[in-house]
């Protein structure tokens, strides 16, 4: 079937199968690999991108069900000129990332934090987050990272919507 | 994983989901908000050949005051009834319960169609919503009709839902300044509840006593606490009712807690949600 939808600003149409993930179809059909799968089962959130300004896991969403949506994948954060999006500032600067492999999903999720509230305590940082797991368990830095972002501005908690937003 | 394959029904009316159901009888499945259900398709422990997409139609999200009533739309997610302001004031216990479900990205795509429908006995506002009392207006071939709460969950994953209803719309009572809480204990962080209680005062008495009590992972569906309820419409103290919280209850055994553990929290919970609906 044929699926129609805005990913990191640029306007897709694609003819998928119904059964085809939100994850797989971003990763294999776009060809965007930032987004990573690693429990496959909802819980890890590994998978989370922005799907209409909301954060969702995108092993659990088909990709039939983004029709017609603004669709963001971590690509789609930093400017034209490679200028990075507060929000992955603050966890290069704040180290909150060991490995990588949550990162994405941390920063996506962590900007729906800061989207539902822009300065929030530790302890809405760690519940906003509550669906993202490190294996590495770097939360402390992750948290600060989150509040680092929150203090530099509003633009931490807000997602790039131009269709320069590089793929 | 990848669920078994499937035609997706992109729905634009309920009459048009209805006789989705209709044309394809029990192969179809209704998806909403897909949290429950692709999962366990992703599992194959669910394997519908057609999917109906309500997703898509339009006006199935709202929260609204009708008469004594709050009519809440079937397609109203998890995180739109948290944020809810018309709920926070006529029913706030369902903005908090409706908060506590997974995690953030849960609740952003969950609907509140969804987790009845489901009939998950450790469900988390389907407790809520029994303790409230109310209905759940569903649609089929012949029209609409009206189940109440009471009567809607029947078993393990059991509900009065016929294969070729669609749920539209929940309705509970206005609870206003009334009391109410839900205690949900867990271990972990966004998990579902080990065992979950909510009570709620009735402002006119309504399903009679003065609380309303549910209790989620206590049986086979969520239930009402029965003997605590009528001891408290008798008069006992809140002491007295809590202790009888587990009575008629079939708590299952896992590896969160057995089933003498699962009593002990229905009776400790049931206690700490009356203390403080009381102190409200
Ligand atoms: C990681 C994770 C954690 C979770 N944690 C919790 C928790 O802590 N507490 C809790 O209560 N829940 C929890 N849930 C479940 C969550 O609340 C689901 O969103 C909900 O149970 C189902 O809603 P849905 O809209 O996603 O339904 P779907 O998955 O789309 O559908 C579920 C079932 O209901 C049927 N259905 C859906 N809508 C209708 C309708 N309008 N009419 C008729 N049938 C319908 C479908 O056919 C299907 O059988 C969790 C889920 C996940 C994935
Ligand atoms: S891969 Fe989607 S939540 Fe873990
Ligand atoms: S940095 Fe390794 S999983 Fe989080």
């Amino acid at each position: 079937m044929q699926v129609s939808m805005t990913v990191n600003g640029r306007q897709r149409s694609d003819d998928v199968e119904p059964r085809l993930l939100l994850a797989h179809y971003l990763r294999d059909v776009v060809g965007l690999k930032a987004t990573n799968i690693g429990c496959d089962t909802t819980s890890c959130g590994a998978c989370t991108v922005i799907v209409d300004g909301l954060s969702v896991k995108s092993c659990t969403l088909l990709a039939a069900q983004a029709e017609g949506a603004r669709v963001t994948t971590l690509e789609g954060l930093a400017g034209p000129d490679g200028e990075l999006h507060p929000m992955q500032r603050a966890f290069r600067e704040e180290h909150g990332l060991q490995c990588g492999f949550c990162t994405p999903g941390m920063v996506l999720a962590a900007i729906g934090v800061l989207a539902d509230n822009p300065d929030p305590s530790d302890r809405e940082v760690r519940e906003g987050l509550e669906g993202n797991l490190c294996r590495c368990t770097g939360y402390h830095n992750i948290v600060r990272a989150v509040q680092s972002a929150a203090r530099s501005g509003p633009a931490a908690g807000q997602v790039p919507q131009g269709p320069e937003a590089a793929r | 994983m990848i669920p078994g394959p499937f035609e997706l029904v992109r729905a634009t009316s309920v009459d048009e989901a209805v006789a989705a159901l209709v044309e394809h009888g029990d192969d179809a499945k209704i998806l909403a908000g897909g949290h429950s259900l692709l999962p366990l398709m992703k599992l194959r422990l669910a394997m519908p050949g057609v999917l109906v997409d309500i997703g898509g139609i339009p006006g199935m999200s709202y929260v609204r005051v009708e008469g004594d009533e709050v009519a809440i739309g079937a397609g109203t997610r998890h995180h739109e009834l948290e944020k809810d302001a018309v709920a926070a004031a006529e029913v706030p216990i369902l903005p908090c319960t409706a908060g506590q479900v997974g995690d953030p990205q849960v609740r952003h795509r969950g609907t509140i169609g969804g987790t009845v429908a489901h009939g998950d006995p450790a469900s988390d506002l389907p407790t809520a919503l029994l303790a409230l009392g109310g209905d759940v207006v569903v649609q089929g071939p012949d029209g609409r009709r009206t189940v109440p709460l009471t009567e809607f969950f029947l078993g393990f994953f059991e509900t009065a839902l016929a294969e070729d209803e669609v749920i539209v719309e929940i309705r509970v009572p206005r609870t206003g300044s009334a009391g109410w809480a839900y205690e949900k204990f867990t271990r972990r962080a966004n998990d579902w509840p080990i065992v979950a209680v909510a009570a709620v005062g009735h402002r006119t008495g309504g399903v009679g006593g003065p609380y309303g009590v549910a209790l989620a992972n206590m049986a086979g569906s969520v239930v009402r606490a029965t003997a605590t309820e009528e001891a408290l419409a008798r008069g006992a103290s809140i002491a007295e009712a809590a202790a009888l919280a587990d009575e008629g209850t079939n708590p299952s055994a896992d590896m969160h807690a057995d089933q003498e553990y699962r009593r002990h929290l229905a009776r400790l919970l049931t206690r700490r949600a009356l203390e403080r609906a009381a102190a409200a």
